[in-house]
């Protein structure tokens, strides 16, 4: 069985008096250890299929299964209590908090987990080391750079050992060589085992994952497995950072 | 999310804007130290309202001689000398609610003592006196019934008298000239303070009736028995209104008053008279809490103000939140902590500043400090409440929003 399972998944916008079909009849299986690239023209859909799929949104048709539970039938509470224990965040723009540290930071979802303080810091500790800051976790967001404070919402992302990844654009707000080294990260973890899915519309990023779906008008329009390049080796064969394909 | 984390979330928010959240608490404190401060005020002139009253002894009667008419020419309350002793003897006699009568009167003279003279009042009373009045000597002795029957040159004084005739001086066994008549002081009263109306008890000297009668403030009266008023002292669970009718018909029938002709004596009841300031009393107090509460309403609403512009300045926050798994409950509570942080804070606060205040006001007025626990408890769950009250429109618009959009929000 398919760690997630989409059936006919559609939802249905309301924007003034027009309806916007921003998922029609989606349907998609992710195994459990892929790593899945999600790319599309903005208002194709890619961002809302992202939301049903992190149990930020619930589709108006279709059935959503993740981890063998139907999703699309939860309350809100329980779907609160998906998203904390199977699904990791990243977003662009890091959403960390910043009057706390990173520590704190990473603490956050095992607050939501009702994990308690000393095993809460641990395990943030320990997030913080498998992401590379083990040195940093007494930071503040303001005094890391971007990588470093995308990798500490990383750390917030995996530390209650979800099911999924998911992130959704979590290289726009980078530059280039930051980006690989980020993408970098992403294969080790899912090396490791996790279950990736990013949302991106920079070719060359979505090129580091195993499996490539691409999005027009609110359908998928296509779904190749890929040859993945590896980001390890890419950054020992950057000298300087500079490439072809920069960010914005 | 456990209520520990919580808290100590609500704390870092605070904190997170040290002068906003002190401005916010502002108007806390002053609503809380106001409510405070006033109802000690308002309780503390009530209170000093009260003692007043009870100085003079709350169940009291006084009779006094009303006017007299004669050949249609009314005289007016005062104008004759209606009451005797013999009055007062009756009523002590017939009048079952009746603890004590005093019969006394009162005039005014010049006392000479050694090289000092004063001014003062002159009551010429019977050993009734003191029970009526509770009122006893704090040095010396009250005269005995020998002495007041007998009509001995014997004077008990008031403190403001001792202080002036005598200065440090002990006055018991010294001479005393009243109307260049000599006494002997056998005794000083304790202190009474001030009356309702401003004027002072304690400047006052007290001889026997029948010596006030007959060599101090001898009137030409037609019955040398006549005394100007009687206090009478209703004993303690008897109805007042009772003891003045049964106390009326008495004397309208030892008078030989017939019936459809007025009174020639009124009777005044103190306790009415200290319900009716007490009563305005409360209803200062009650003014007064009002106003206090009206500011205190003003802080809850500068919580909220500032709780909502706090939702919208960290909408984002509250997204990211619902995204890693915050249920609507623990925004909510998030938010409705902060709040009630706010005011919990700013209504300690306001306590220390509330009896401080209360403390001085009572303290330049003279009245008594009256700060009842209870009003501070009020005042504290009160100024909560206003927290959560207040805080919870904004909490709950924070719970409300949508984490998609509230994620896109910048």
């Amino acid at each position: 069985m398919a760690l997630i399972e989409t059936s006919r998944l559609t939802r249905l916008y309301q924007l003034g008096g027009e309806t916007v079909h921003a998922l029609q009849d989606v349907s998609l299986s992710i195994e459990a250890g892929d790593f899945v690239a999600v790319m599309g023209p903005s208002g194709s859909g890619k961002s809302t299929f992202m939301n049903v799929v992190g149990c930020l949104d619930r589709p108006t048709a279709g059935t959503y299964r993740l981890d063998g539970e139907t999703i699309s039938s939860l309350g809100g509470d329980s779907l609160a209590a998906v998203r904390n224990r199977k699904i990791g965040f990243v977003f662009q723009q890091f959403n960390l908090l910043d009057r706390l540290d990173a520590l704190a930071n990473v603490e956050l979802p095992m607050i939501y987990a009702g994990i308690d303080p000393s095993r809460r810091r641990e395990l943030a500790a320990a997030a913080l080391r498998r992401v590379g800051l083990g040195e940093r976790i007494h930071h503040r967001p303001t005094q890391l750079s971007g990588g470093q404070q995308q990798r500490v919402a990383i750390a917030r992302a995996i530390v209650n050992a979800p099911k999924i990844l998911l992130a959704d654009e979590p290289t726009g707000a980078l530059d280039s060589r930051t980006s690989v080294e980020l993408m970098a990260l992403f294969q080790e973890l899912n090396r490791e085992g996790m279950t990736i899915c990013i949302v991106t519309h920079e070719s060359d990023i979505a090129g580091y994952a195993k499996r490539l779906v691409r999005f027009l008008d609110g359908r998928v329009v296509s779904d190749v497995r890929q040859p993945q390049a590896d980001a390890a080796a890419h950054l020992a064969g950057i000298t300087h950072p500079a490439p072809a394909e920069a960010a914005e | 999310m456990t209520y520990r984390d919580a808290i100590v979330s609500a704390i870092d928010a605070l904190r997170l804007n040290k002068l906003r959240s002190a401005l916010t608490m502002l108007g806390i404190v002053i609503g809380v130290a106001a409510v405070i401060a006033m109802v000690a005020v308002g309780g503390g002139a009530r209170e000093q309202v009260v003692a007043q009253i009870r100085s003079l002894g709350s169940n009291l009667l006084i009779i006094t001689p009303g006017n007299v008419t004669s050949g249609g020419v009314r005289m007016g309350g005062g104008a004759a000398s209606t009451l005797t002793a013999e009055d007062a003897s009756a009523i002590m006699a017939e009048v079952p609610s009746v603890q004590i009568t005093a019969p006394n009167m009162r005039g005014s003279a010049q006392l000479i003592a050694g090289g000092m003279n004063w001014a003062t009042a002159v009551f010429g009373i019977d050993s009734g006196w003191f029970e009526a009045r509770d009122w006893d000597v704090e040095m010396g002795r009250v005269f005995e019934p020998e002495e007041v029957a007998r009509g001995a040159q014997v004077a008990i004084i008031g403190q403001t008298v001792a202080r002036n005739l005598y200065g440090g001086l002990d006055p018991v066994g010294q001479e005393l000239r009243i109307r260049n008549v000599p006494f002997r002081v056998i005794g000083v009263m304790s202190r009474k303070g001030q009356t309702t109306w401003g004027s002072d008890q304690d400047d006052v000297v007290f001889v026997p009736l029948n010596t006030a009668r007959q060599r101090v403030l001898g009137r030409n009266q037609a019955n040398a028995r006549s005394v100007g008023t009687i206090y009478v002292k209703v004993r303690e669970g008897e109805s007042m209104g009772a003891a003045e009718e049964e106390i009326k018909s008495l004397l309208r029938q030892r008078h030989r008053i017939q019936p459809g002709t007025e009174d020639d004596f009124s009777i005044r009841n103190l306790a009415d008279l200290a319900a009716t300031r007490e009563a305005s009393a409360r209803t200062l107090a009650l003014l007064l809490a009002a106003v206090a509460g009206v500011s205190l309403m003003v802080g809850g609403i500068g919580i909220m103000n500032i709780m909502l512009v706090s939702v919208t300045e960290r909408t984002r926050e509250i997204g990211l939140r619902l995204a890693i798994g915050a249920r609507q409950w623990d925004i909510l509570r998030q938010f409705l902590f902060e709040a009630a942080g706010l005011s919990a804070i700013g209504g300690a606060i306001g306590v220390f500043i509330g009896v401080a205040a209360a403390y001085l006001i009572s303290n330049a007025a003279g009245w008594p400090l009256l700060i009842e626990p209870m009003s501070i408890l009020i005042a504290v769950v009160f100024s909560g409440l206003v927290g959560v009250f207040f805080g919870w429109y904004p909490a709950l618009r924070a719970s409300r929003l949508d984490p998609i959009e509230a994620l896109r929000h910048t």
